[in-house]
């Protein structure tokens, strides 16, 4: 290889000053520093904990993990293990960054057009809560929803009444429950050949558009058939459907399906923090699209909401789409501040099992890898989304 | 996010420092001219700052005593107020050199987390708090199914408090915080039917609710929750000071030693007392833990007996009131027994 090099340079030098050696030297300099530096933390670290008599190892996983957990969404009980603990963690903190995104996503559109509307007051309002809500940290907005917003709602005793036997009071939103009886399976296959029904309605739409230019009312269409199916096969299957609502027990409502204030605030206040930024992300999007682009669609005759989803969203989406992704990792990462609410998320739990059993080493690694693994899935995900929606040239 | 750090620079801790847990403290210790002592952030009667931002309570003064011993000035301590959830990792690194942290002593503790207790300060019990004024009716705690629970992550008490309705076919809902004030705070506000941690800790807790006499600790006691110092494993020398600071405060006790007589008590006549203080011709048992030998008569100047030092901090001396009970000395039917100082 280095002989290689030395007969590429036209006029011979000496090796110490021939710029690709040198250049190789130091990086191999470099990776041995770095592997050397390695070396000593990692034997270091084994060293110490040998010494202070710390068991190490991932295997306290499989011990009983004895404690509760009350927000969980696969099956737990004292009895399970630490690892199953972590998965219980591990599921809450999907879910809750899951519900964040969407609601941010959605609620940050609305605001950003807002901040691009004709309309003063709603502009000046999407403004405000724009401003509002990127310049407070996100943890203060975590405790003004759960220390102002739902811990001032009335006891379970005096719990406020909405509609559909649904309750909210201060330990959280109940709401009935269906209790799915025999022959739901009719109701489910409504619902599918409804979902089918509407996308081969929808093209057979399209196509005739583009072959007669006739246009087809395929959003009523479609609401019909996917909601109008599963109400028929309801009504057919004899009403198999029954609810459970939420009654006052000793203590707590019981029966019905309950989300706790804990979920609700960090739901909320990751959503309402995010939406800020992705407001500011998706008015900066629909103004980098140039104007000539909606002069253009209005000289064609195209009306303005559909040249604004045609023409100006696809456009703007490219502009959007990268620093979105940084915005969903942030919303994933900022989860962690469940901790200050009690909402069992990853870092709670995984912080309850490090204490519990001493392995603070295993159990930030874990925490690493995890996060680690859901934000580089998410930005996988993203980047697919981001080539899907690139310019395409043809 | 700062708990992530302080985890982060724990474990850093342990992978960076050559000698995180050498043997050694003392003189560490010594060299850097204070006692660094890990507590609770807030527990009134075991460790919260006062009006004037002054450390108060037994867990507090049981460090005290230990600095006496080395430094013959008690003051010469320095408190860390760590979470349930940082207590161990901050030992474990070296962060602290004693922690004394109303910590439960446990077999899993004493082993697998690498900790040395160094004896009972405090025997104390888990029990329930509920607001009778909210839930009139409700005197025992096997009333509780279905009620939801406020505790603290990563206690003994959260384990205990799933064994406890497990074991009585009880449901409930835990709500766990991972700070001391966060529980407080979600109880004071509704979010729970009912308190659990230790009884010590459900009467200090009390007196910080916005009105104390309408919640009631409910008669059952769940489990045995003996709390006391601890320190680092692999270091004989510290252990045995900790230790023995602990049996010198029972001993002068139980010797009637006390704060305002330590002085003239180092002329009696009693070889008992004079071998505890130390003023023994040719004695050495000061020496040989590695302490001056009037290590006792500073312990004593800085703190007071350990009867005093319950008194002032959770005794008729202070706004908890509880009654020595089991933590009364072995002679009066207690379980606190000071092995011999000879």
């Amino acid at each position: 290889m280095s002989q290689h090099v030395i007969r590429d340079e036209p006029a011979r030098v000496p090796l110490i000053y021939n710029p690709r050696v040198r250049g190789i030297v130091f990086q191999v300099l470099l990776v041995a520093l770095l592997a050397l530096g390695v070396w000593w933390i990692v034997d270091n670290t084994v060293e110490n904990l040998r010494r202070s008599n710390i068991s190490t190892g991932f295997a306290f996983l499989r011990g009983r993990a004895g404690f509760d957990i009350s927000d969980r969404l696969i099956e737990y009980t004292s009895d399970s293990s630490f690892g199953r603990a972590l998965l219980v963690g591990i599921a809450n903190t999907l879910v809750v960054a899951a519900a964040g995104i969407v609601t941010a996503t959605i609620l940050g559109f609305l605001i950003g057009v807002g901040r691009l509307s004709n309309n003063w007051l709603i502009r000046k309002l999407a403004t405000v809560y724009v401003e509002v809500f990127r310049n407070i940290p996100p943890l203060l907005v975590i405790l003004f929803w759960y220390q102002g917003v739902l811990a001032v709602l009335p006891s379970v005793r005096d719990s406020l009444s909405l509609p559909f036997g649904s309750y909210l009071n201060n330990r959280g939103f109940y709401f009935p429950r269906f209790v799915w009886g025999e022959g739901t399976g009719l109701i489910l296959a409504g619902f599918l050949a409804g979902v089918a029904l509407s996308w081969y309605v929808a093209r057979r739409a399209r196509a005739r558009q583009m072959a007669t230019g006739e246009r087809f009312p395929v959003l009523w269409t479609s609401v019909a058939l996917i909601v109008g199916l599963p109400l028929l096969a309801f009504f057919v299957s004899g009403m198999p459907v029954s609810v459970d609502y939420p009654q006052k027990g000793t203590f707590n409502l019981t029966g019905g399906t309950n989300i706790k204030p804990e979920f609700l605030s960090l739901y909320l206040a990751l959503s309402f923090y995010t939406a800020s930024f992705i407001a500011e992300i998706v008015r900066a999007g629909i103004m980098g699209v140039p104007r000539g682009q909606t002069e253009a669609f209005s000289a064609l005759g195209i009306r303005s909401r559909d040249g604004m989803r045609l023409v100006v969203i696809p456009q703007a989406l490219r502009i959007i789409i990268p620093p979105l992704t940084s915005q969903y990792l942030n919303l994933t990462k900022n989860s962690s501040l469940a901790v200050a609410i009690g909402y069992p998320d990853l870092y709670a739990i995984g912080g309850t099992i490090l204490n519990q059993t001493g392995q603070a080493i295993e159990v930030v690694v874990i925490f690493m890898v995890v996060y680690l693994s859901i934000s580089i899935l998410t930005s996988l995900f993203m980047n697919w989304f981001n080539a899907k929606m690139a310019l395409k040239e043809r | 996010m700062k708990k992530f750090v302080t985890g982060i620079l724990g474990s850093a801790a342990l992978a960076l420092s050559a000698s995180a847990a050498s043997a050694a403290t003392l003189d560490d210790v010594k060299a850097k001219g204070f006692l660094q002592c890990g507590v609770n952030t807030s527990l009134a009667g075991f460790s919260a700052p006062n009006d004037k931002g002054e450390w108060t309570g037994l867990d507090v003064d049981f460090c005290r005593a230990v600095a006496a011993a080395i430094f013959g000035d008690g003051e010469k301590v320095k408190f860390t107020a760590l979470s349930a959830k940082d207590r161990f990792t901050a030992l474990q690194s070296g962060e602290i050199d004693i922690l004394s942290r109303n910590t439960t002593w446990t077999i899993n503790r004493d082993t697998a987390l690498g900790l040395n207790f160094a004896g009972v300060t405090y025997y104390d019990g888990q029990g329930f708090m509920i607001n009778a004024k909210k839930l009139p009716g409700v005197n025992s705690a096997l009333q509780l199914s279905g009620a939801s629970v406020c505790v603290q992550a990563g206690t003994t008490t959260e384990l205990n408090l799933a064994d406890y309705f497990s074991a009585n076919n009880m449901e409930y809902n835990p709500v766990v915080f991972e700070k001391f004030e966060e529980t407080n705070a979600a109880y004071d506000a509704g979010r729970c039917d009912a308190y659990t941690t230790d009884q010590s800790g459900l009467y200090a807790v009390r007196l910080q609710m916005s009105s104390p006499d309408d919640h009631v600790v409910l008669p059952e006691i769940i489990s045995k929750e003996p709390l006391g110092p601890s320190v680092r494993q692999g270091d004989d020398q510290w252990f045995d000071i900790v230790k023995w600071t602990y049996f010198a405060l029972l001993n002068a006790e139980e010797a009637g030693i006390t704060q305002a007589n330590v002085d003239e008590m180092k002329n009696s006549t009693s070889p008992d007392i004079r071998r505890l203080l130390g003023s023994e011709s040719e004695t050495k048992i000061g020496t040989d833990l590695g302490l001056s030998n009037d290590w006792v008569v500073n312990i004593i100047k800085a703190t007071g007996n350990y009867g005093e030092i319950f008194e002032r901090n959770v005794g008729t001396g202070s706004p908890l009131k509880i009654a020595r009970g089991v933590n009364a000395l072995w002679t009066k039917g207690g379980l606190q027994y000071g092995m011999p100082i000879r």
